[in-house]
């Protein structure tokens, strides 16, 4: 096993709802979201976010092979009220693909670009 | 099984979305809906404010002026309009959108539906007295907490009153607070005759709606995955649903635009702003996401199937803003060498002045953009050799004097500072009235028998 960042397993989108951002993760390809059901739990997602939000919800959508999390107070105040750049939660998206899980050597050596290796 | 299809445009995902849209959606092929989504969360204490100014404002002014340049497309064509650009006074854009017709020589010719009751900023405190304490979804206190500072109250209607204005032959239905999904509900369900209890296609309708509602960003904009491949960009083609009797659709663009509808795309917008996926609640249903079905039924085309969904609550959402205090947000820019330190330095610089000012902030947030404005401590620590580092910083309070006050603290650094910095041209920085979203529920029975639906002639 080894460790790969999210952004070569999944894409994503996050948006807003009040003080709580919600992002999207979704496999790259079908055969990708098992891994990410068992290694995206929620509590690794609080502590991939800790500091930046006070709890972490997380559904899965196995028909769109995606996971949707909640991060609640992640947008000091949200909407009108944050003083933040992403008052409106838009790059948690990528922020979550910085993430790494541990997957099994060959697909990483597969999935990470050359000069990354 | 009825081979006829619907065929509903988005023609702009916010206030202020790309002008050219919805114009090219009714040129550039066949459409039988364009379908306007003008509100987000705060937009209606923003109309508001320029009604108390001027009462007849209090819409999406820029509206008009569309109207007045594709109103003879439209009749031509056949093609009618469903918006919410009506905002905190319907029948004033209605009005306006009625001048409109008659100046392009329309007259006869365009019905506009007008859907008002939606509004009901006079009755907060008939309502409360009568104990509907409309709490804050998100943090229970009661609306009485800040009554004095509210601004706006609307209830979010759902897809009847634009049924009831279809049938009634309206041309262009103007909303006030209409959900965004209602708009593509109604048109779908006026034209196949569906009776509003039959869940799975409220839920149908309803995913339709969510997905063209952000307009581009379901046909190409914002798409994160191959963003490079994304061709076209100049003349992104806005999402296009072709709704089935059986209660399907497929989400498509015209042809000869550039963007790309694959269920890449379609699935990260059908993601965007999701709470829990199996409970996505409108006035008119509660639609299931995890039923979704996507399949690419060729290029450009999704098609979506297999939704189920449940019935509609008692409840309806309403959407209170209120006053809540000023913001202002101030930027330098800092060069190398040592860019990162110049702007942390200038930072404790200034709060520290901010501090012997005496001065009161809620809030004083420090971002340096470059690296850590988006992340946070994600982004870990920055490169030695960072070519240049923006300082950002922001201060909220309850009073507008220190936050004026903070506002003539920013460039004064440029002289009493750190050195190399730049990019203070645009001078002081405004202070901005802030004001907060506040979401709670009513019993819909409150809400329903006051909106009305009125058809006006040109």
């Amino acid at each position: 096993m080894t460790r790969l960042q999210l952004r070569y397993l999944a894409h994503a989108r996050s948006g807003d709802k009040g003080n709580t951002a919600n992002v999207g993760l979704i496999a790259l390809e079908p055969k990708y979201y098992p891994l990410l059901v068992r290694e995206v739990t929620r509590a690794r997602v609080a502590r991939h976010f800790k500091g930046m939000v006070s709890a972490v919800e997380r559904f899965e959508l196995p028909n769109l092979n995606a996971l949707n999390f909640l991060l609640h107070d992640a947008l000091d105040g949200g909407g009108t009220i944050s003083l933040k750049t992403d008052a409106q939660g838009k790059v948690y998206s990528t922020a979550l693909l910085r993430m790494e899980i541990p997957v099994p050597a060959a697909l990483a050596r597969r999935l990470r670009p050359a000069r990354a290796r | 099984m009825s081979a006829r299809t619907v065929r509903i445009a988005a023609g702009q995902g916010f206030w202020g979305d790309w002008p050219e849209a919805p114009v090219r959606q009714v040129r550039g092929g066949p459409i039988d809906y364009l379908m306007m989504d003008y509100l987000a969360e705060v937009t209606m204490s923003i109309m508001q404010k320029q009604k108390s100014r001027d009462p007849r404002a209090g819409y999406a002014r820029d509206f008009v002026p569309l109207m007045e340049r594709i109103l003879p497309d439209l009749v031509e064509r056949g093609i009618k309009v469903t918006s919410n650009a009506g905002g905190v006074n319907p029948r004033g854009c209605a009005e306006a959108v009625l001048e409109a017709a008659r100046r392009c020589g329309l007259q006869g010719k365009v019905k506009v539906g007008l859907v008002s009751g939606d509004d009901i900023l006079d009755r907060l405190d008939e309502l409360i007295e009568r104990g509907h304490p409309l709490n804050d979804m998100e943090t229970g206190r009661p609306l009485s907490d800040i009554r004095d500072r509210v601004l706006s109250a609307n209830a979010y209607l759902g897809m009847a009153p634009i049924v009831q204005a279809l049938e009634g032959g309206a041309d262009v239905v103007v909303t006030g607070r209409v959900t965004d999904t209602g708009l593509t509900l109604g048109p779908i369900f006026h034209e196949f005759g569906w009776s509003p209890d039959d869940w799975d296609r409220v839920a149908a309708g309803t995913v339709a709606g969510h997905i063209i509602e952000c307009g581009a960003q379901a046909s190409g904009g914002n798409l994160l995955r191959g963003w490079r491949a994304v061709k076209g960009m100049a003349n992104p083609g806005f999402p296009i649903v072709e709704a089935a009797a059986d209660g399907s659709f497929v989400i498509t663009k015209h042809p000869g635009t550039g963007g790309v509808v694959s269920v890449p795309s379609v699935t990260e917008q059908l993601v965007y702003e999701m709470g829990d996926p199996r409970s996505y609640i409108t006035p008119d249903g509660i639609a299931d996401f995890t039923s979704i079905r996507l399949r690419q039924a060729g290029r450009d085309r999704v098609r979506v199937s297999g939704i189920r969904g449940g019935p509609r609550t008692p409840l309806l959402k309403v959407s209170i803003a209120y006053f809540y205090g000023y913001k202002a947000v101030g930027t330098l820019v800092y060069a190398w060498p040592e860019a990162y330190d110049k702007a942390r330095a200038a930072d404790k610089v200034l709060r520290q002045r901010l501090a012997d000012l005496g001065l009161r902030f809620e809030q004083i947030l420090t971002e340096f953009v470059g690296v850590d404005a988006t992340h946070g401590r994600l982004s870990g620590r920055p490169h030695p050799d960072i070519p240049e580092v923006q300082l950002r910083i922001g201060v909220r309070a309850r009073e507008r004097e220190p936050v004026e006050r903070f506002t003539r603290e920013i460039a004064p650094l440029v002289l009493t500072g750190p050195p190399s910095v730049t990019g203070f041209a645009g001078g002081r920085p405004a202070v901005e009235e802030v004001v907060a979203y506040w979401p709670a529920l009513i019993d819909r029975r409150e809400i329903e028998p006051g909106v009305r639906v009125e058809i006006l002639e040109a």
